[in-house]
């Protein structure tokens, strides 16, 4: 009896480790997947061409894979993103963690996370029909879908992330600090500026890095307004992202062209940049749970 | 003591106020611009006819009764399968594991899952699903696809209210003799059933604005079936609809009323969210 009971335990401990065990095989497939897909069309194409080829002409008579306008519009559509969403989150968690009454916290943190659940395909939507028209009245340019546009639609859809994780590693600010500054004079906002802000700012480089990610990461929103030309960057220019070069020629590329693959070997430079992200995301919040 | 404040400093202070107040107004307003122009946008377009029918090229007509069905499918789908796969690993993370190494690859692997773009799991999805394990376009892939996506997740909700069973519970049965998965079945599941919830809450809004990781996987068609016979064919969540609707067909109409759908519907996820968050809030301090 005492063996079999023992026997169930074994077998259901061994269930509960595969199932543990599930996430690891998931990034393990994806990565050699990706690596397995990725690594052909380079190797034909050449490492060089293909990172800083600033042509891409998959078709035609003159064929080039060159995806450097790809990496360059990701990097300069992220960086306006983090550049325009970071003060305005930055300072909407200060305010929220610091200020706030439970009321309007309550309130306002709804907002943030109706901003982080509306799908993107809405926010891309809106961006089309809104933003696009409105960017070409004001900027008095051909066509509105730019890349100024896909920064101001990332801009806010970095939001909640920047706000949630910036909100969390202020409220673990110790509230000795801040009785301290206090009682030596200090203004309560100059108090959080000054002494809350500073303590929490690993937690906040974590928000914006996460930031990072997002713009990095998001395809159908940017897809919607960006213009999609394989061009190399120019604000008020129709520009491509890695994400959306991938989402955008997948669909007709020839099964087993050097096309196709150009496009995997695409989705690995996102995957690298995307692992590099997290390997700073992680750095910062582990230096902001030493504290 | 605010009188002993140098004007400097007071012009200092006033500075930031203004732009805290002016970073929560950009926020709010952001937020509420987009739902009433949505709203306002979508829902005058939103018919019986349009919800009940699926589209005909001899009318000309489109409804978009195939695409509700195609999203409760995949949401159903991916939550039969993800829910027992997070729950699981989150007992193994909390109960089982010793092996701190274990722990931390698991651990890290949730973490980087979380980080990777949906457009990459539409990629691999394609590749591995559809391609190598010969699904083809369909729901049954996309589901699978959004198991992966959505597992860390799950396991991080079931993890976090894992931890919150009191541990004089488990001793107890223990003390009375009982083996540890009779522990875990009897005790521990029951107790962390608001982090399944929560778990189940955060999911179905994930799947439910996902499209990137669907195009690939799950494909764009509007026939009309049942969930078996669904589950294998392609089909076009809401999402991807609106995607197809707007952009390939300019059918903006349309795109806005599958948009107001979902606003809506976002709306309630969050809702929920809050109202269980609060409602196991107040089960656990009583």
């Amino acid at each position: 009896m005492k063996s079999k009971a023992k026997l169930i335990e074994r077998v259901v401990h061994g269930i509960f480790l595969i199932l543990g065990l599930f996430t690891v095989a998931a990034v393990l497939l994806i990565s050699v997947y990706l690596i397995i897909s990725g690594i052909p069309a380079i190797k034909e194409i050449g490492l060089f061409e293909f990172l800083f080829g600033d042509k891409w002409t998959p078709t035609g008579e003159d064929i080039q894979f060159g995806i450097l306008p790809f990496i360059l519009t990701s990097v300069y559509g992220t960086a306006g993103a983090i550049l325009i969403g970071t003060p305005i989150g930055f300072f909407t968690a200060v305010y929220l963690s610091k200020m706030a009454n439970s009321k309007v916290k309550g309130v306002v943190s709804s907002a943030v996370s109706m901003l982080a659940g509306i799908p993107s395909v809405v926010y891309g939507l809106v961006g089309m029909l809104v933003l696009v028209p409105a960017v070409r009245k004001l900027f008095n340019i051909p066509d509105g879908a730019s890349l100024f546009s896909a920064i101001i639609v990332l801009s806010v859809m970095v939001l909640p992330s920047i706000i949630k994780v910036s909100l969390t590693a202020l409220e673990a600010v110790p509230k000795e600090y801040e009785e301290g500054s206090l009682a030596l004079g200090a203004t309560p906002i100059e108090t959080y500026f000054k002494v809350s802000v500073p303590a929490a700012k690993s937690g906040i480089a974590a928000a914006v890095v996460l930031g990072v990610g997002r713009a990095v990461g998001e395809a159908m929103a940017v897809i919607m307004v960006s213009g999609n030309v394989a061009n190399m960057p120019g604000l008020f220019e129709s520009v491509r992202f890695l994400t959306t070069a991938v989402s955008s020629e997948m669909a007709y590329a020839a099964d087993g062209s050097l096309h196709r693959q150009a496009l995997f070997s695409i989705a690995l430079v996102l995957f690298l940049f995307i692992m590099l992200i997290n390997a700073v995301l992680n750095f910062f919040l582990k230096k902001n749970k030493e504290g | 003591m605010i009188g002993k404040v140098s004007k400097k400093r007071k012009v200092n202070i006033a500075l930031l106020k203004g732009l805290m107040y002016l970073s929560v107004g950009i926020t709010v307003s952001l937020v509420l611009f987009l739902i009433i122009y949505v709203l306002a946008k979508g829902l005058p377009n939103i018919t019986w006819e349009l919800l009940s029918s699926k589209p005909s090229y001899i009318t000309g007509k489109i409804g978009i009764l195939p695409d509700i069905l195609n999203t409760v499918y995949i949401i159903l789908a991916t939550l039969v399968i993800v829910l027992p796969l997070g729950v699981g690993a989150a007992v193994y993370l909390t109960e089982y594991a010793k092996n701190q190494k274990v722990v931390a690859a698991i651990e890290f692997a949730a973490e980087t899952l979380s980080g990777i773009p949906s457009i990459i799991y539409g990629l691999v999805g394609m590749l591995f699903f559809c391609q190598f394990l010969g699904f083809g376009t369909s729901l049954i892939a996309g589901s699978l696809t959004l198991v992966i996506m959505n597992l860390p997740t799950v396991m991080r909700t079931a993890q976090e209210s894992l931890k919150t069973v009191p541990i004089g519970y488990k001793e107890g049965a223990f003390g009375l003799g009982a083996g540890k998965w009779r522990v875990i079945r009897t005790i521990v599941l029951p107790e962390c059933v608001d982090g399944i919830v929560t778990g189940c809450i955060l999911s179905v809004g994930r799947i439910l604005g996902e499209s990137a990781a669907l195009l690939f996987t799950a494909g764009f068609a509007h026939a009309l079936n049942g969930v078996f016979s669904g589950l294998t064919s392609s089909g076009a969540t809401l999402t991807v609809a609106l995607y197809v609707y707007a952009k390939e067909q300019g059918e903006f109409e349309v795109a806005f009323a599958i948009g107001a759908i979902l606003m809506i519907l976002t709306l309630v996820i969050n809702l929920c969210a809050d109202l269980a968050g609060k409602y196991f809030k107040k089960r656990r301090n009583k």
